[in-house]
């Protein structure tokens, strides 16, 4: 394996871990306000149809941007009503908005475009490309340096929205008044509510911020990392998110690097498609399966414990 | 929230039910008009496709098999309070189970026994091998849960995924004849279900064809036997205990770790039979994706029956309707797509499932109104 193909696997590593990350920040503050969120894969994916619908028909992949956040937050906001209002079942909820933007998508895709659920590519003017800023040529063209720097450089901005939300979330969940509330919801909200603070609004701004992250997430799917949305273009990124964010024991900086990880194993997997090492060629299933085997032994308490905060998935009913 | 009483039985389990099901086929028919089309034409073209011929009903009957075993695999977890939703995987890994005696034993049987005796012992090692490994896929991240104390929803999870990998890997690299380009395995010649069309020609009856086979009728008698066991046996109340309040059980005397792996057990072993019906009964080959996500079909199923055999078998039947009817639709109206049912499904586990108890209030104050 020489060297170019290592900076490209590193290179995809980042495209792959951007849909992650966002997607695993979603569940962080969703879960961390006491939300189950099974349905990051289907928030993801809605948002990724809306991104593409919407920067086509504008002609602006800003546009996009703006509807996949309104779509992802709309179910979101379905899924806490469901979980919030109602106290209904948080994970069967999460599993009818997976099943509704599965089935939707490809239902309003195919009626609008003719495509099989396809929607019409875009071009480079509507889609988020890799930033150009000044010097970028000259800078990728010096030797050794310009390689490895082009790891770093050569992205959307979404990927650097994607890494800037990682010590954001970090901050706001660890240092504001905000996410310490929010946090305490997740964990007693008996208490918070004593302290005169709906449990309720707390939740809702939760899975209100879990639904922007899981936009933006669909956004770099369907309008950087491809150009059109494809029916099922998620292909089990939100489960994999939900799989990080189970390894990363409900924390923003350990969620980075567990999707990093997943990333890396998903840009192997890619690349090492019918590659032999050693004359002996590893099944690309393995890469495939990994995060989740490496989960269910860290579940089962063989690496260290999992803590998921206290009052996930638990419907809070208010004393009387 | 004020409670005003319980609600007669007929209003649980009918009529709560029926109107959340109407709402979720009413927001079916907005995004059908939504899309330009008439929702009613749809509606009708749906139950012609289904009800208006024998091909049709024995379409509706061959999806509604799959359904029942995996809606009473959900089920049986939902008694115990545990929430499946690895039935896919469960199904798709029995699949071994299903395919290896037919590959296997079949060949090597049928070449010194008679086929009257060597065909009936190869499909009961099948159905003893999709039931086992399926049994043995829930199983494990029943004892998970219940020695290890990881969570039964994320592990059925990770559980789907790894089934997947795993079954890709095997039928591409193990189970693939050389040079063969589908992925998939050989015919599996030697033994394997006649299905109604089959066995109506050996009595001279001319029926549609359909890949409905006799194992529908295994799928209603698992309905019976997972009612007898829930309701009428010492190992179903313990389940039921379980899943009602699992300390009250440990001071009756149950191991809630027990019943936790023997339910997930029970619930992997009725979804593995999914995989007898398709590899021996339709497929006659071990392929991928032979499950199609019955299992999370399995989960609105089960919500919509109450997670009562009778009402799976019934609510089974009505999606199976719906699988057929849609199939139909999206033949007669381009622009209405098969992933139709998808949405369906979606918003009957929403209204059924998350949000079953929205109506409940209303439902009561009108109730105990009338009665004061």
């Amino acid at each position: 394996m020489d060297l170019s193909i290592f900076l490209e696997i590193l290179s995809s590593t980042i495209r792959m871990s951007v849909p992650l990350i966002l997607a695993c920040l979603a569940g962080l503050w969703s879960e961390r306000s006491g939300i189950v969120d099974i349905g990051l894969e289907g928030k993801m994916l809605a948002g990724a149809f809306a991104a593409a619908a919407a920067a086509s028909y504008f002609q602006n992949a800003w546009m996009g941007l703006l509807f996949a956040m309104l779509v992802a937050v709309a179910m979101s906001l379905v899924h806490g009503y469901a979980s919030i209002t109602q106290r209904g079942n948080q994970v069967v909820s999460g599993v009818a908005i997976n099943m509704l933007a599965a089935g939707l998508t490809v239902v309003i895709g195919n009626s609008w475009y003719k495509q099989g659920g396809r929607t019409p590519a875009l071009d480079e003017l509507t889609r988020f490309t890799p930033l150009d800023f000044p010097g970028r040529e000259s800078l990728f063209a010096i030797p050794v340096f310009g390689p490895v720097s082009k790891i770093l450089l050569d992205h959307s901005i979404l990927t650097y929205v994607a890494f800037a939300m990682v010590p954001l979330s970090a901050w706001a969940l660890a240092k504001t008044r905000f996410g310490l509330r929010l946090r305490a919801v997740g964990e007693n909200p008996h208490a918070v509510d004593t302290a005169g603070i709906s449990v309720s609004r707390l939740r809702y701004q939760a899975v209100i911020i879990a639904g922007i992250l899981c936009g933006i997430a669909g956004a770099y799917l369907s309008t950087s990392l491809s150009a059109s949305f494809v029916r099922d273009m998620t292909a089990g990124r939100g489960y994999l998110a939900l799989t990080a964010l189970i390894f990363a024991n409900w924390r923003a900086w350990p969620s980075l690097y567990a999707c990093l990880l997943f990333g890396f194993l998903q840009a192997i997997a890619n690349f090492m498609q019918g590659v032999k090492l050693f004359g002996f060629e590893i099944p690309v299933q393995i890469f495939n399966s990994l995060p989740y085997v490496m989960t269910v032994i860290l579940l089962a308490g063989f690496i260290g414990k999992s803590i998921p905060p206290r009052a996930s998935g638990i419907p809070y009913t208010k004393d009387r | 929230m004020s409670q005003r009483g319980e609600l007669p039985t007929w209003v649980d389990v009918g009529l709560i039910p029926l109107l959340n099901l109407a709402i979720a086929l009413f927001i079916s028919g907005l995004v059908v008009v939504i899309i330009g089309e008439n929702p009613l034409q749809a509606l009708g073209i749906m139950l012609h496709g289904a009800v208006g011929s024998l091909k049709g009903w024995s379409y509706m009957f061959y999806y509604a098999t799959n359904f029942i075993f995996t809606g009473l695999a959900v089920a049986v977890a939902f008694h115990a309070g545990l929430f499946n939703i690895g039935g896919d995987g469960q199904a798709y890994v029995a699949g071994l189970g299903a395919a290896i005696p037919g590959l296997l034993l079949g060949g090597a049987l049928s070449s010194v026994l008679p086929g009257s005796i060597s065909q009936p012992v190869t499909l009961l090692a099948a159905l003893a091998g999709s039931i086992a490994i399926g049994a043995f896929y829930g199983w494990v991240p029943g004892y998970l849960q219940a020695k290890r104390g990881s969570h039964i929803v994320i592990t059925t999870i990770m559980f789907n995924f790894i089934a997947s990998s795993l079954m890709i890997y095997l039928i591409n690299n193990v189970f693939r004849p050389v040079g063969k380009m589908a992925v998939e395995s050989r015919a599996i010649d030697d033994a394997y279900i006649l299905n109604f069309r089959e066995l109506g020609r050996l009595v001279g009856m001319k029926l549609p064809s359909s890949p409905l086979n006799p194992v529908v009728l295994l799928a209603m008698l698992a309905a019976f036997l997972v009612w007898y066991l829930l309701w009428r046996t010492k190992l179903g109340f313990e389940l039921r205990a379980v899943g009602a309040n699992s300390d009250a059980a440990v001071y009756a005397g149950i191991s809630p770790s027990r019943i936790i792996m023997i339910a997930m057990a029970l619930s992997g072993g009725l979804a593995g039979l999914v995989a007898f019906n398709e590899i021996l009964g339709v497929q006659h080959r071990l392929l991928l994706d032979f499950v199609g996500g019955a299992g999370f079909v399995g989960i609105a199923v089960a919500l919509m029956g109450r997670s009562h055999p009778l009402g799976i078998v019934l609510s089974a039947l009505l999606f199976g309707l719906l699988y057929q009817g849609g199939t139909e639709l999206s033949f007669a109206i381009q622009t209405i797509s098969r992933d139709m049912i998808v949405v369906i499904q979606g918003l009957v586990i929403l209204f059924m499932g998350a949000l079953e108890d929205a109506f409940r209030p209303s439902l009561s104050a009108l109730f105990f109104k009338v009665e004061d």
